[in-house]
């Protein structure tokens, strides 16, 4: 953590620096786009795939395999910074050639604008998507928890887990469309196992705040912490 | 407990399973009068009724009216665990664990519909009803419930406290389910005593 905080004020890269102010009669479909979508076309020809603009705020799509160099690029040139990453997630359609699309919700804090960016994962293929991890950190829990709801894996993870559920579920993926809404196993063997989860296993060492004095511990409870975490499923 | 007639046998028998007499209804009272005029809440509060909790604590209601003044955040010196919220699946070890660790004697009061239906989260990840993990002793229905609700049913529980006989060895008990026993009934069965769980989507709970 030798990294140094910087001090971004909202809108501070903007020429015209006023108040924002709060859109009227927006319109559903079409509007002023974010200029950024004009950017990424003409800086990635043929990974931008098409924008639309849709109740004033700009979707991109973009090509999943493309997604790192996309995104470092949205976070690193000037033009752009897109320096805050509010939400990782995932829409599924009951379409068989891109049944799910993983959705970035990107914010740049200096420029006041707000992206979308939109990755249709192919049908037949293995849901998975590289990882923005390594330049937004905040995505650690935002894409675990897309993990554990849509099972979409994120490549260059640190610590690919599940997040809202325990590790030990095992009914699937809660937010996919054949998910049935009250899970695939009866009321019973829902409350037993999770009765039988053990408490402790959600909790990585990093987490723990004794981890530092793991070495201190009584044996029993350092082979239960050992034992217990990642479990996998 | 009773003094026999006969002259010759005038000693004192104290019986607590067989017969009470005065002086055990007598003690009875005050252990019970004690203990409900002083109950120490454990609040597990997970959504929207422990606001309504919070409310009910607080000065307007005033939940020290009725001994309860201090909120026991651990539950090693609690009496009464107040589930106020809704439980998922994933918090149920934990509530049977702070309900474990609670010394007798405990009670429990299962505030609003979550609590004591899962309410309208019938879905994956909600117990239907805390029951299902931990023994309660009253439902408090609403969505949430007015303070006064949780009010008339903490007064509920103090006359369930005040009812109570020392002499009712079976009322400290904590079960757990045998197998072996008349009165088990196995999760396949409960499971079909449920039926029908459907919803408008699904009618079947295997249905995709």
């Amino acid at each position: 953590m030798t990294e140094k905080f910087t001090i971004v004020h909202a809108g501070e890269a903007l020429r015209e620096v006023s108040a924002p102010i709060t859109p009227r009669n927006v319109k559903h479909r079409g509007g002023e786009a974010n200029p950024t979508a004009a950017a990424l076309a003409e800086r990635f020809p043929g990974v931008v795939q098409r924008s639309e603009v849709v109740w004033g705020d700009t979707s991109v799509y973009v090509a999943p395999a493309s997604i790192t160099e996309v995104m470092r690029w949205l976070h690193d040139d000037p033009e752009q910074r897109y320096d805050f990453l509010s939400d990782v997630t995932a829409v599924e359609y009951r379409d068989f050639d891109s049944p799910i699309e993983v959705v970035w919700h990107l914010r740049s804090l200096p420029f006041r604008r707000f992206l979308r960016v939109k990755a249709a994962l192919p049908g037949n293929a293995p849901l998975a998507v590289p990882s923005v991890w390594d330049i937004w950190k905040g995505a650690d829990w935002l894409e675990r928890e897309c993990f554990d709801m849509f099972g979409i894996r994120f490549d260059g993870h640190p610590d690919l887990r599940r997040l809202l559920m325990w590790e030990q579920y095992k009914e699937g993926f809660p937010l996919r469309k054949d998910f049935p809404l009250r899970g695939r196993f009866s009321r019973a063997e829902q409350l037993r196992q999770a009765l039988a989860q053990n408490i402790e296993s959600r909790y990585s060492m990093e987490e723990l705040s004794i981890a530092d004095a793991f070495e201190d511990l009584p044996p029993d409870m350092r082979k239960r912490l050992s034992t217990g975490e990642r479990t996998g499923e | 407990m009773g003094l026999s007639t006969s002259p010759e046998r005038r000693t004192v028998a104290y019986e607590p399973q067989s017969q009470e007499g005065w002086v055990t209804t007598r003690l009875d009272f005050l252990v019970n009068w004690g203990r409900a005029n002083s109950l120490w809440p454990m609040p597990f509060g997970t959504a929207c009724c422990a606001i309504e909790f919070m409310a009910t604590a607080a000065s307007r209601f005033d939940l020290a009216r009725f001994g309860m003044e201090r909120m026991s955040f651990s539950p090693r010196q609690a009496d009464v665990l107040i589930c106020a919220g809704r439980v998922p699946f994933k918090l149920a070890p934990v509530l049977r664990r702070i309900w474990q660790q609670m010394p007798q004697p405990k009670w429990c009061i299962s505030m609003g519909a979550c609590a004591s239906t899962g309410g309208m989260f019938d879905n994956y990840a909600v117990v239907q009803g805390i029951d299902t993990i931990i023994p309660v002793d009253v439902y408090v229905p609403g969505c949430p419930p007015r303070p006064e609700g949780l009010l008339y049913g903490i007064r509920m529980l103090q006359q369930k406290v005040m009812a109570e006989r020392s002499a009712d060895r079976k009322i400290r008990e904590e079960m757990n389910p045998d197998p072996s026993s008349q009165l088990y009934i196995p999760p396949s069965v409960i499971d079909e005593l449920g039926e029908p769980f459907g919803n408008s989507v699904h009618q079947m709970r295997s249905a995709p």
